[in-house]
Protein backbone atom coordinates (compact mmCIF):
# COMPACT_ATOMS: atom_id res chain seq x y z
CA UNK A 1 0.00 0.00 0.00
CA UNK A 2 2.81 2.42 1.06
CA UNK A 3 5.92 2.08 -1.99
CA UNK A 4 8.67 4.52 -1.24
CA UNK A 5 11.80 4.89 -3.54
CA UNK A 6 14.83 6.62 -4.21
CA UNK A 7 14.50 9.20 -1.06
CA UNK A 8 17.01 11.70 -0.94
CA UNK A 9 17.31 14.06 1.83
CA UNK A 10 20.58 16.79 2.45
CA UNK A 11 20.82 19.40 5.16
CA UNK A 12 22.61 22.25 4.08
CA UNK A 13 26.08 20.51 2.24
CA UNK A 14 25.59 17.28 4.13
CA UNK A 15 23.55 14.32 2.76
CA UNK A 16 21.60 12.89 5.58
CA UNK A 17 20.76 9.94 3.14
CA UNK A 18 20.02 8.77 -0.25
CA UNK A 19 18.01 6.38 -2.23
CA UNK A 20 15.92 5.27 0.38
CA UNK A 21 13.81 2.65 -0.78
CA UNK A 22 10.84 0.38 1.35
CA UNK A 23 7.52 -1.03 0.37
CA UNK A 24 4.74 -1.88 3.37
CA UNK A 25 1.85 -3.95 2.67
CA UNK A 26 -1.49 -3.82 4.79
CA UNK A 27 -0.47 -5.29 8.08
CA UNK A 28 3.23 -4.90 7.96
CA UNK A 29 5.24 -1.88 10.08
CA UNK A 30 8.35 -0.88 9.45
CA UNK A 31 11.29 0.21 12.20
CA UNK A 32 13.19 3.20 11.13
CA UNK A 33 16.57 2.47 13.31
CA UNK A 34 20.04 4.38 13.37
CA UNK A 35 22.18 6.82 15.52
CA UNK A 36 21.45 10.47 17.00
CA UNK A 37 21.47 12.61 13.95
CA UNK A 38 21.26 9.52 10.95
CA UNK A 39 17.96 11.56 9.42
CA UNK A 40 15.51 9.31 11.28
CA UNK A 41 12.97 12.46 11.71
CA UNK A 42 14.04 14.17 8.75
CA UNK A 43 12.71 10.64 7.19
CA UNK A 44 9.42 10.23 8.55
CA UNK A 45 9.01 13.92 7.93
CA UNK A 46 9.81 13.60 4.12
CA UNK A 47 7.24 10.57 4.24
CA UNK A 48 4.38 12.83 5.51
CA UNK A 49 5.30 15.46 3.16
CA UNK A 50 5.87 18.47 6.08
CA UNK A 51 9.37 18.89 3.71
CA UNK A 52 10.54 17.88 0.66
CA UNK A 53 12.40 15.59 -0.85
CA UNK A 54 15.48 16.52 -2.79
CA UNK A 55 14.50 13.11 -5.16
CA UNK A 56 12.42 10.32 -4.90
CA UNK A 57 8.75 9.22 -4.75
CA UNK A 58 6.51 8.21 -2.20
CA UNK A 59 3.08 5.97 -3.86
CA UNK A 60 0.23 5.56 -1.42
CA UNK A 61 -2.88 2.97 -2.64
CA UNK A 62 -0.76 3.13 -6.23
CA UNK A 63 -0.89 6.79 -6.48
CA UNK A 64 1.94 9.30 -5.86
CA UNK A 65 1.15 10.86 -2.21
CA UNK A 66 1.03 14.35 -3.21
CA UNK A 67 -2.17 13.50 -5.92
CA UNK A 68 -3.79 10.69 -3.25
CA UNK A 69 -6.40 11.66 -0.39
CA UNK A 70 -2.89 10.45 1.39
CA UNK A 71 -3.59 12.85 4.85
CA UNK A 72 -7.05 11.66 5.35
CA UNK A 73 -5.35 8.17 5.83
CA UNK A 74 -2.56 9.07 7.75
CA UNK A 75 -1.82 10.03 11.17
CA UNK A 76 1.66 11.33 12.24
CA UNK A 77 2.47 11.42 15.59
CA UNK A 78 5.80 14.02 15.83
CA UNK A 79 8.14 14.79 18.86
CA UNK A 80 6.53 17.50 19.94
CA UNK A 81 3.28 17.01 22.43
CA UNK A 82 0.59 18.43 20.25
CA UNK A 83 -1.32 19.27 22.79
CA UNK A 84 -2.66 22.88 24.48
CA UNK A 85 -1.82 23.26 27.74
CA UNK A 86 -4.77 25.62 28.77
CA UNK A 87 -7.17 22.89 27.49
CA UNK A 88 -8.08 19.56 29.21
CA UNK A 89 -7.16 16.36 27.46
CA UNK A 90 -10.91 15.95 26.77
CA UNK A 91 -11.43 19.39 25.23
CA UNK A 92 -7.72 18.57 23.02
CA UNK A 93 -9.10 15.74 21.88
CA UNK A 94 -12.17 16.90 20.49
CA UNK A 95 -11.27 19.89 19.45
CA UNK A 96 -8.25 18.20 17.40
CA UNK A 97 -10.82 15.80 15.61
CA UNK A 98 -13.37 19.06 14.82
CA UNK A 99 -10.00 20.30 12.99
CA UNK A 100 -9.34 17.18 11.19
CA UNK A 101 -13.62 17.78 10.09
CA UNK A 102 -14.33 14.15 11.67
CA UNK A 103 -16.98 13.50 13.62
CA UNK A 104 -15.92 12.39 16.91
CA UNK A 105 -18.36 12.07 20.32
CA UNK A 106 -17.54 12.71 23.85
CA UNK A 107 -18.03 9.08 25.00
CA UNK A 108 -15.72 7.88 22.41
CA UNK A 109 -12.94 10.69 23.52
CA UNK A 110 -13.90 9.00 27.41
CA UNK A 111 -12.92 5.72 26.91
CA UNK A 112 -9.95 6.64 24.51
CA UNK A 113 -8.55 8.66 27.71
CA UNK A 114 -9.50 5.62 30.26
CA UNK A 115 -7.78 2.88 27.87
CA UNK A 116 -4.56 5.37 28.34
CA UNK A 117 -5.19 5.52 31.93
CA UNK A 118 -5.90 8.89 32.35
CA UNK A 119 -9.16 8.65 33.91
CA UNK A 120 -10.17 11.06 36.14
CA UNK A 121 -7.71 13.18 34.73
CA UNK A 122 -9.85 14.50 31.29
CA UNK A 123 -11.10 17.67 33.20
CA UNK A 124 -7.86 18.70 34.44
CA UNK A 125 -5.68 21.18 32.12
CA UNK A 126 -3.28 19.80 30.51
CA UNK A 127 -0.77 21.80 31.96
CA UNK A 128 -0.66 20.64 35.56
CA UNK A 129 -0.24 16.47 34.32
CA UNK A 130 3.62 15.07 33.76
CA UNK A 131 5.15 14.69 30.92
CA UNK A 132 4.47 10.97 30.38
CA UNK A 133 0.59 11.42 30.93
CA UNK A 134 1.05 14.47 28.33
CA UNK A 135 2.28 12.20 25.53
CA UNK A 136 -0.36 9.54 26.83
CA UNK A 137 -2.85 12.41 25.85
CA UNK A 138 -1.52 12.71 22.42
CA UNK A 139 -1.51 8.89 21.92
CA UNK A 140 -5.32 8.63 22.69
CA UNK A 141 -5.90 10.52 19.05
CA UNK A 142 -4.63 6.88 17.73
CA UNK A 143 -7.84 5.67 19.13
CA UNK A 144 -9.93 8.46 18.32
CA UNK A 145 -8.44 9.59 14.97
CA UNK A 146 -9.14 6.46 12.41
CA UNK A 147 -6.07 6.29 10.28
CA UNK A 148 -4.57 3.32 8.13
CA UNK A 149 -0.81 4.38 8.23
CA UNK A 150 0.93 5.88 11.46
CA UNK A 151 3.69 7.39 11.43
CA UNK A 152 5.17 7.44 14.84
CA UNK A 153 8.55 9.19 16.10
CA UNK A 154 9.91 8.53 19.53
CA UNK A 155 6.13 7.66 20.55
CA UNK A 156 7.95 5.27 23.01
CA UNK A 157 9.99 7.84 24.80
CA UNK A 158 8.77 9.31 28.68
CA UNK A 159 6.22 6.52 28.57
CA UNK A 160 6.53 4.04 31.40
CA UNK A 161 6.70 0.43 31.39
CA UNK A 162 3.35 -0.15 31.57
CA UNK A 163 2.50 2.67 28.82
CA UNK A 164 5.17 0.96 26.49
CA UNK A 165 3.19 -2.57 26.67
CA UNK A 166 -0.29 -0.20 25.89
CA UNK A 167 1.37 1.53 23.07
CA UNK A 168 2.70 -2.08 21.97
CA UNK A 169 -0.97 -3.45 21.84
CA UNK A 170 -2.46 -0.71 20.24
CA UNK A 171 0.01 -1.27 17.19
CA UNK A 172 -0.68 -4.78 17.34
CA UNK A 173 -4.58 -4.06 17.27
CA UNK A 174 -3.90 -1.31 14.27
CA UNK A 175 -1.84 -3.97 12.51
CA UNK A 176 -4.08 -6.83 12.66
CA UNK A 177 -7.11 -4.98 11.51
CA UNK A 178 -4.85 -4.34 7.95
CA UNK A 179 -3.20 -0.70 9.13
CA UNK A 180 0.41 -0.33 8.23
CA UNK A 181 2.78 1.79 10.85
CA UNK A 182 6.49 3.05 10.64
CA UNK A 183 8.26 3.85 14.06
CA UNK A 184 11.38 5.40 15.60
CA UNK A 185 12.62 4.29 18.56
CA UNK A 186 15.68 3.01 20.57
CA UNK A 187 14.38 0.48 22.70
CA UNK A 188 13.08 -3.10 22.08
CA UNK A 189 9.52 -3.18 21.31
CA UNK A 190 6.52 -5.04 22.30
CA UNK A 191 5.79 -5.82 18.74
CA UNK A 192 5.61 -8.79 16.28
CA UNK A 193 8.48 -8.86 14.15
CA UNK A 194 8.38 -6.27 11.59
CA UNK A 195 10.53 -4.96 8.51
CA UNK A 196 13.54 -2.94 9.26
CA UNK A 197 15.41 0.03 7.92
CA UNK A 198 19.30 1.15 9.01
CA UNK A 199 20.07 4.70 8.22
CA UNK B 1 -16.45 25.22 7.08
CA UNK B 2 -16.91 23.22 9.89
CA UNK B 3 -12.86 23.17 9.88
CA UNK B 4 -13.23 26.56 10.26
CA UNK B 5 -15.44 27.32 12.66
CA UNK B 6 -13.54 24.38 15.01
CA UNK B 7 -10.57 26.68 14.42
CA UNK B 8 -11.97 30.21 15.32
CA UNK B 9 -14.50 27.96 18.34
CA UNK B 10 -10.56 26.68 19.42
CA UNK B 11 -8.68 30.32 19.77
CA UNK B 12 -11.66 31.80 21.18
CA UNK B 13 -11.00 28.96 24.44
CA UNK B 14 -8.07 29.29 24.53
CA UNK B 15 -8.04 32.78 24.65
CA UNK B 16 -10.43 32.66 27.40
CA UNK B 17 -8.13 30.31 29.32
CA UNK B 18 -5.70 33.03 29.22
CA UNK B 19 -7.50 36.33 28.81
CA UNK B 20 -4.49 38.83 29.95
CA UNK B 21 -3.20 37.85 26.40
CA UNK B 22 -5.93 39.75 24.76
CA UNK B 23 -6.70 42.56 27.49
CA UNK B 24 -3.26 43.39 27.19
CA UNK B 25 -3.79 44.56 23.58
CA UNK B 26 -7.12 46.69 24.27
CA UNK B 27 -5.82 48.10 27.37
CA UNK B 28 -2.59 49.41 25.34
CA UNK B 29 -4.91 50.95 22.81
CA UNK B 30 -6.89 52.29 25.64
CA UNK B 31 -4.48 53.93 27.34
CA UNK B 32 -2.39 55.21 23.91
CA UNK B 33 -5.67 56.74 22.86
CA UNK B 34 -6.02 58.66 26.36
CA UNK B 35 -2.36 60.17 26.67
CA UNK B 36 -2.98 62.01 23.36
CA UNK B 37 -5.74 64.90 25.47
CA UNK B 38 -4.29 64.60 28.78
CA UNK B 39 -0.61 65.26 26.69
CA UNK B 40 -1.83 68.02 24.28
CA UNK B 41 -4.35 69.85 26.41
CA UNK B 42 -8.19 70.43 26.52
CA UNK B 43 -8.13 72.18 22.61
CA UNK B 44 -11.23 70.49 20.86
CA UNK B 45 -10.54 72.08 17.47
CA UNK B 46 -6.65 70.50 17.31
CA UNK B 47 -8.22 67.52 19.03
CA UNK B 48 -10.84 67.04 16.18
CA UNK B 49 -8.46 67.51 13.89
CA UNK B 50 -5.56 64.67 15.43
CA UNK B 51 -8.19 62.10 16.14
CA UNK B 52 -8.58 59.98 13.25
CA UNK B 53 -5.16 59.51 13.03
CA UNK B 54 -4.46 59.26 16.59
CA UNK B 55 -7.21 56.31 16.75
CA UNK B 56 -6.39 54.61 13.50
CA UNK B 57 -2.51 54.80 14.64
CA UNK B 58 -3.48 53.40 17.91
CA UNK B 59 -5.34 50.80 16.33
CA UNK B 60 -2.37 49.52 14.10
CA UNK B 61 -0.01 49.32 16.97
CA UNK B 62 -2.21 47.44 18.93
CA UNK B 63 -3.12 44.98 16.44
CA UNK B 64 0.87 44.53 15.59
CA UNK B 65 1.37 43.85 19.41
CA UNK B 66 -0.57 40.59 18.84
CA UNK B 67 0.44 39.24 15.57
CA UNK B 68 3.48 37.31 17.22
CA UNK B 69 1.03 35.30 19.23
CA UNK B 70 -0.62 34.81 16.39
CA UNK B 71 1.37 31.63 15.33
CA UNK B 72 4.29 30.89 17.53
CA UNK B 73 2.10 28.94 20.18
CA UNK B 74 0.93 26.44 17.56
CA UNK B 75 4.50 26.53 16.27
CA UNK B 76 6.20 25.63 19.31
CA UNK B 77 3.35 23.09 20.91
CA UNK B 78 3.51 21.25 17.36
CA UNK B 79 -0.57 22.24 16.88
CA UNK B 80 0.96 23.37 13.21
CA UNK B 81 2.14 20.61 12.23
CA UNK B 82 -1.03 18.30 12.87
CA UNK B 83 -3.07 21.63 11.20
CA UNK B 84 -0.80 21.07 8.02
CA UNK B 85 -0.85 17.04 7.85
CA UNK B 86 -4.86 17.27 8.79
CA UNK B 87 -7.42 16.56 5.88
CA UNK B 88 -8.90 19.84 6.32
CA UNK B 89 -7.36 22.16 3.87
CA UNK B 90 -4.74 24.09 5.76
CA UNK B 91 -5.65 27.40 4.23
CA UNK B 92 -9.57 27.00 5.98
CA UNK B 93 -7.49 26.62 9.16
CA UNK B 94 -6.04 29.14 8.74
CA UNK B 95 -8.47 31.37 7.86
CA UNK B 96 -10.19 30.50 11.16
CA UNK B 97 -7.43 31.42 13.03
CA UNK B 98 -7.03 35.02 11.29
CA UNK B 99 -10.70 35.88 11.98
CA UNK B 100 -10.35 34.08 15.87
CA UNK B 101 -7.27 36.89 16.20
CA UNK B 102 -9.71 39.74 14.65
CA UNK B 103 -12.61 38.70 17.02
CA UNK B 104 -10.03 38.67 19.58
CA UNK B 105 -8.02 41.74 18.77
CA UNK B 106 -10.16 44.21 16.31
CA UNK B 107 -13.88 43.84 16.91
CA UNK B 108 -12.88 44.98 20.76
CA UNK B 109 -11.46 48.05 18.89
CA UNK B 110 -14.25 48.29 16.30
CA UNK B 111 -16.69 48.77 20.03
CA UNK B 112 -14.13 50.98 22.05
CA UNK B 113 -13.69 53.54 19.42
CA UNK B 114 -16.78 55.57 19.49
CA UNK B 115 -15.90 55.73 23.14
CA UNK B 116 -12.91 56.71 23.13
CA UNK B 117 -13.68 58.87 20.25
CA UNK B 118 -15.27 60.97 22.59
CA UNK B 119 -12.47 62.45 24.45
CA UNK B 120 -11.79 64.20 21.28
CA UNK B 121 -14.96 65.81 20.81
CA UNK B 122 -16.24 64.02 17.84
CA UNK B 123 -19.67 64.18 17.06
CA UNK B 124 -22.07 61.34 16.67
CA UNK B 125 -21.79 61.09 12.80
CA UNK B 126 -18.12 61.28 13.07
CA UNK B 127 -17.90 58.46 15.31
CA UNK B 128 -20.18 56.04 13.46
CA UNK B 129 -18.02 56.62 10.69
CA UNK B 130 -14.95 56.13 12.59
CA UNK B 131 -16.32 52.84 13.86
CA UNK B 132 -17.43 52.29 10.52
CA UNK B 133 -14.18 52.80 8.74
CA UNK B 134 -12.34 50.72 11.27
CA UNK B 135 -14.55 47.64 10.89
CA UNK B 136 -13.54 47.62 7.68
CA UNK B 137 -10.15 48.22 8.63
CA UNK B 138 -9.21 45.97 11.09
CA UNK B 139 -9.81 42.93 9.52
CA UNK B 140 -7.46 43.97 6.76
CA UNK B 141 -4.85 44.51 9.25
CA UNK B 142 -5.45 40.71 10.79
CA UNK B 143 -5.32 39.84 7.28
CA UNK B 144 -2.10 41.30 6.55
CA UNK B 145 -0.66 40.97 9.31
CA UNK B 146 -1.36 37.08 9.35
CA UNK B 147 1.29 37.23 6.35
CA UNK B 148 3.57 38.91 8.39
CA UNK B 149 3.89 36.55 11.39
CA UNK B 150 3.86 33.20 9.00
CA UNK B 151 7.13 34.92 7.15
CA UNK B 152 8.37 35.69 10.42
CA UNK B 153 7.99 32.39 12.50
CA UNK B 154 10.28 31.22 13.91
CA UNK B 155 12.86 34.15 13.45
CA UNK B 156 15.21 35.12 15.79
CA UNK B 157 13.98 38.92 17.04
CA UNK B 158 11.32 37.96 14.67
CA UNK B 159 9.04 40.69 16.68
CA UNK B 160 10.94 43.68 15.55
CA UNK B 161 11.26 42.51 12.24
CA UNK B 162 7.85 41.68 12.07
CA UNK B 163 6.86 45.47 12.66
CA UNK B 164 9.68 46.16 10.22
CA UNK B 165 7.83 43.90 7.41
CA UNK B 166 3.96 44.90 8.28
CA UNK B 167 4.06 48.36 9.29
CA UNK B 168 4.66 49.89 5.81
CA UNK B 169 1.43 47.38 4.31
CA UNK B 170 -1.02 48.71 6.68
CA UNK B 171 0.01 52.04 5.09
CA UNK B 172 -2.85 52.13 2.69
CA UNK B 173 -5.27 50.97 5.52
CA UNK B 174 -4.40 54.28 7.42
CA UNK B 175 -4.49 56.25 4.88
CA UNK B 176 -8.36 55.38 3.60
CA UNK B 177 -9.62 54.52 7.11
CA UNK B 178 -8.32 57.95 8.37
CA UNK B 179 -8.67 59.76 5.68
CA UNK B 180 -12.67 58.31 5.87
CA UNK B 181 -12.83 59.98 9.36
CA UNK B 182 -11.00 63.17 8.22
CA UNK B 183 -13.39 64.26 5.05
CA UNK B 184 -16.78 63.34 7.38
CA UNK B 185 -15.44 65.60 9.94
CA UNK B 186 -14.82 68.23 7.05
CA UNK B 187 -18.33 67.63 5.97
CA UNK B 188 -17.26 65.77 2.32
CA UNK B 189 -18.30 62.78 1.16
CA UNK B 190 -16.66 59.35 2.93
CA UNK B 191 -18.06 56.69 0.01
CA UNK B 192 -14.57 57.23 -1.85
CA UNK B 193 -12.58 56.23 1.51
CA UNK B 194 -14.69 53.48 2.65
CA UNK B 195 -15.49 51.93 -0.63
CA UNK B 196 -11.55 51.32 -1.32
CA UNK B 197 -10.98 50.35 2.60
CA UNK B 198 -13.52 47.54 1.75
CA UNK B 199 -11.90 46.48 -1.85
CA UNK B 200 -8.58 46.23 -0.03
CA UNK B 201 -10.65 43.86 2.07
CA UNK B 202 -12.49 41.60 -0.26
CA UNK B 203 -8.71 41.19 -2.27
CA UNK B 204 -7.29 40.68 1.53
CA UNK B 205 -10.13 37.99 2.49
CA UNK B 206 -8.98 36.33 -0.92
CA UNK B 207 -5.52 36.20 -1.31
CA UNK B 208 -4.12 36.60 2.63
CA UNK B 209 -4.93 33.01 3.55
CA UNK B 210 -2.99 31.23 0.69
CA UNK B 211 -0.17 33.76 1.12
CA UNK B 212 -0.11 32.90 4.62
CA UNK B 213 -0.31 29.23 4.37
CA UNK B 214 2.95 29.16 1.59
CA UNK B 215 4.56 31.43 4.22
CA UNK B 216 3.53 28.59 6.83
CA UNK B 217 4.62 25.45 5.12
CA UNK B 218 7.87 27.03 4.55
CA UNK B 219 8.31 28.08 8.41
CA UNK B 220 7.67 23.89 9.02
CA UNK B 221 10.71 22.76 6.52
Amino acid sequence: MLKVSGLTCSRGERQLFADVSFSLAAGEWLHVQGENGAGKTSLLRLLVGLSPADAGEIYWRGVAASEADFHRDLLYLGHHAAVKDDLTPLENLCLSAALDGIPLDEKAALAALVRLGLRGREALPVRVLSAGQKRRVLLARLLTRPAALWVLDEAFNALDSGAVQLLGELIGEHLAKGGLAVLTSHQPLPLPAGKRLML
Amino acid sequence: MNALLATVRRDLLLALRRKSEVLTTLFFFVIVVSLFPLGIGPEPELLKKIAPGVLWVAALLSTLLGLPRLFAADHLDGTLEQMALSPSPLALLIAGKILAHWLLCGLPLVLLAPLLGLQFALEGQTLFILSLSLLLGTPLLSLIGAMGAALTLGVRGGGVLLALLVLPLYIPTLIFGAGAVEAQSAGLGVEGHLSLLAALLALAVFFAPWATTAALRIALE
